[in-house]
């Protein structure tokens, strides 16, 4: 599992990535009311905005964090953006990413240096 | 009320209760000069239901008491009267209104509330303007005596289970009625406690001496029913209940008709009252009660969950135009669980059912003009007095 400075996480299952938002981000940004999420099958950059969530507080952009194709979303977080707050490494995931190029991901941090950075 | 950026901590005040919020888990902010807490350990959305569904204990010492003092209550009330479009002389003892200190454009300079306590007047006005409040409330001097209290602090239990918490503490709190003040014996604390607040529910506001403020707090919060409330859930609750915040929905831009307040300008102080008018901007003010204003506070229903915040514009149509107003304070509502917010809009499009659009990202999202408040309010009113025939 790898981490990005923005607070999101990345989790290989297969030849896809699964992203979502890590218990960090979560906790600043206070209870999640509204998710919006990218297309399926839409083609995204780098650092693309392609989420919108808004939290009782405000609202904030969440950029794709690698090159590629979304091969799916949680509905179930569109329906139920608390599961965010509830669950952020599990059921609170955001979209699944096929990447255009695995290597981006090597740059991002571990689960320890990522722990050091929110200390 | 409206929060200062980019203060340092050290030039922050702290409440009495700064110690209790820091051990409950609070997330502290500045607001209003002020270090307060903006949410505890149940976050925003749980705290703004637990108050409606049982009761939660609020923070406010960071608002301004003043006690207002003539050679009787009649003499304050007609000195405040020089500046408060609100009949103030025919408040009931131990009776509590709300009101608004005006300008002499027409605009309102704070929102408060006033309480006749028998040879004085007791007010209640917001954090970010209590010392230009106070000093406007000077130039009445020396006809009255004006006296900031800076010894007490200011908590509200808030929620249909305040009764029973308070009552516990004095059986007198159950007697009360909306709007109702009296001085209770609270854990051995003389406490001014009126029944009202900020939350569109029962509860009470409690005026209490700092140094038992902590030990009174505490007590309450031993209460199963009572959880500790941020500032976060305080505006939620208060927006879904309709109640204006100064700075953001009404400020000296906005006169009471426009703000949807002329309900709180009683008849005896407009055209053809027995005290019409003497108070700063009254021409203004009193012309637009009868002739109606160009522009109206109204509460909006965004369509789907998108919150739509303050200085969203707004639009008669789904594409072109210039905006025809703005949403002044606006966000997720957890009771009505959606997007609900206040906003001004001309008063031609005001009827309720009117679409707007809100323009959100790009995309222009419609508005439903929606009834204030947007949850029933719970308030224990007094019987209405049966007519005798």
């Amino acid at each position: 599992m790898k981490f990005t400075e923005e607070h999101e996480w990345l989790r290989p299952e297969g030849d896809i990535v699964v992203v979502g938002i890590t218990e960090h981000a979560t906790e600043q940004l206070g209870d999640l009311v509204f998710v919006e999420l990218p297309e399926v099958g839409s083609t995204v950059a780098k650092d693309d905005e392609i989420v919108v969530i808004e939290s009782v507080k405000a609202a904030s952009d969440i950029c794709a964090p690698i090159d590629g194709e979304i091969v799916e979303i949680n509905e179930t977080l569109v329906d139920n953006p608390a599961l965010a707050n509830e669950d952020p490494l599990g059921d609170g995931w955001f979209f699944k990413i096929r990447p255009a190029d695995a290597s981006q991901m090597d740059g991002y941090m571990d689960e320890a240096a990522y722990k050091a950075m929110i200390e | 009320m409206d929060e200062r950026q980019g203060v340092k901590v050290s030039d922050l005040s702290r409440t009495p209760l700064y110690d209790l919020h820091v051990e409950l888990g609070a997330k502290m902010v500045p607001f209003a000069g002020y270090e307060m807490p903006v949410q505890y350990k149940l976050g925003v959305m749980k705290e703004h239901l637990h108050t409606r569904d049982k009761a939660g204990l609020f923070d406010v010492s960071h608002m301004g008491q003043v006690i207002v003092t003539g050679t009787d209550y009649a003499a304050a009330a007609a000195a405040l009267e020089t500046l408060i479009p609100v009949n103030i002389a025919g408040l009931g003892e131990n009776r509590q209104r709300y009101g608004l200190f005006t300008t002499p454009e027409g605009g309102i300079s704070d929102d408060l509330m006033l309480t006749n306590r028998g040879d004085h007047v007791f007010l209640v006005v917001n954090a970010a303007c209590k010392e230009a409040d106070i000093a406007h409330l000077k130039t009445l001097e020396p006809a009255v005596t004006v006296t900031p209290i800076t010894d007490r602090a200011l908590i509200a239990l808030q929620g249909p289970a305040s009764e029973e918490v308070l009552a516990a503490l004095d059986p007198k709190a159950a007697d009360m009625a909306f709007m109702d003040v009296a001085t209770l014996t609270l854990d051995g604390a003389e406490c001014w406690v009126s029944r009202s607040g900020y939350t569109g529910e029962d509860g009470y506001e409690i005026s209490v001496p700092e140094a038992a403020a902590e030990a009174l707090a505490r007590k309450l919060l031993a209460h199963d029913a009572v959880e500790p409330i941020g500032l976060g859930a305080r505006d939620s609750l208060r927006l879904e209940a309709g109640l204006c915040l100064y700075g953001h929905d009404i400020d000296t831009e906005t006169t009471p008709a426009e703000a949807a307040l002329s309900w709180a300008i009683q008849t005896v102080r407009r055209i053809g009252g027995a005290r019409e008018g003497g108070f700063p901007g009254d021409e203004t003010i009193l012309a637009q009660l009868e002739t109606g204003a160009g522009k109206t506070r109204v509460g909006l229903r965004p369509e789907g969950r998108a919150p739509m915040r303050e200085g969203v514009p707004l639009f008669a149509a789904e594409e072109g135009g210039d905006p025809i107003g703005q949403i002044t304070s606006g966000g997720f509502g957890p009771s009505v669980e959606g997007p609900v917010a206040m906003g001004y809009l001309p008063t031609e499009l005001t009827a309720e059912g009117t679409t707007v659009f809100g323009e959100l990202r790009g995309r222009r999202v419609p508005v439903t003009v929606t009834a204030l408040p947007f949850v029933p309010a719970r308030f224990k009113r007094k019987p209405a007095k049966v007519q005798q025939a």
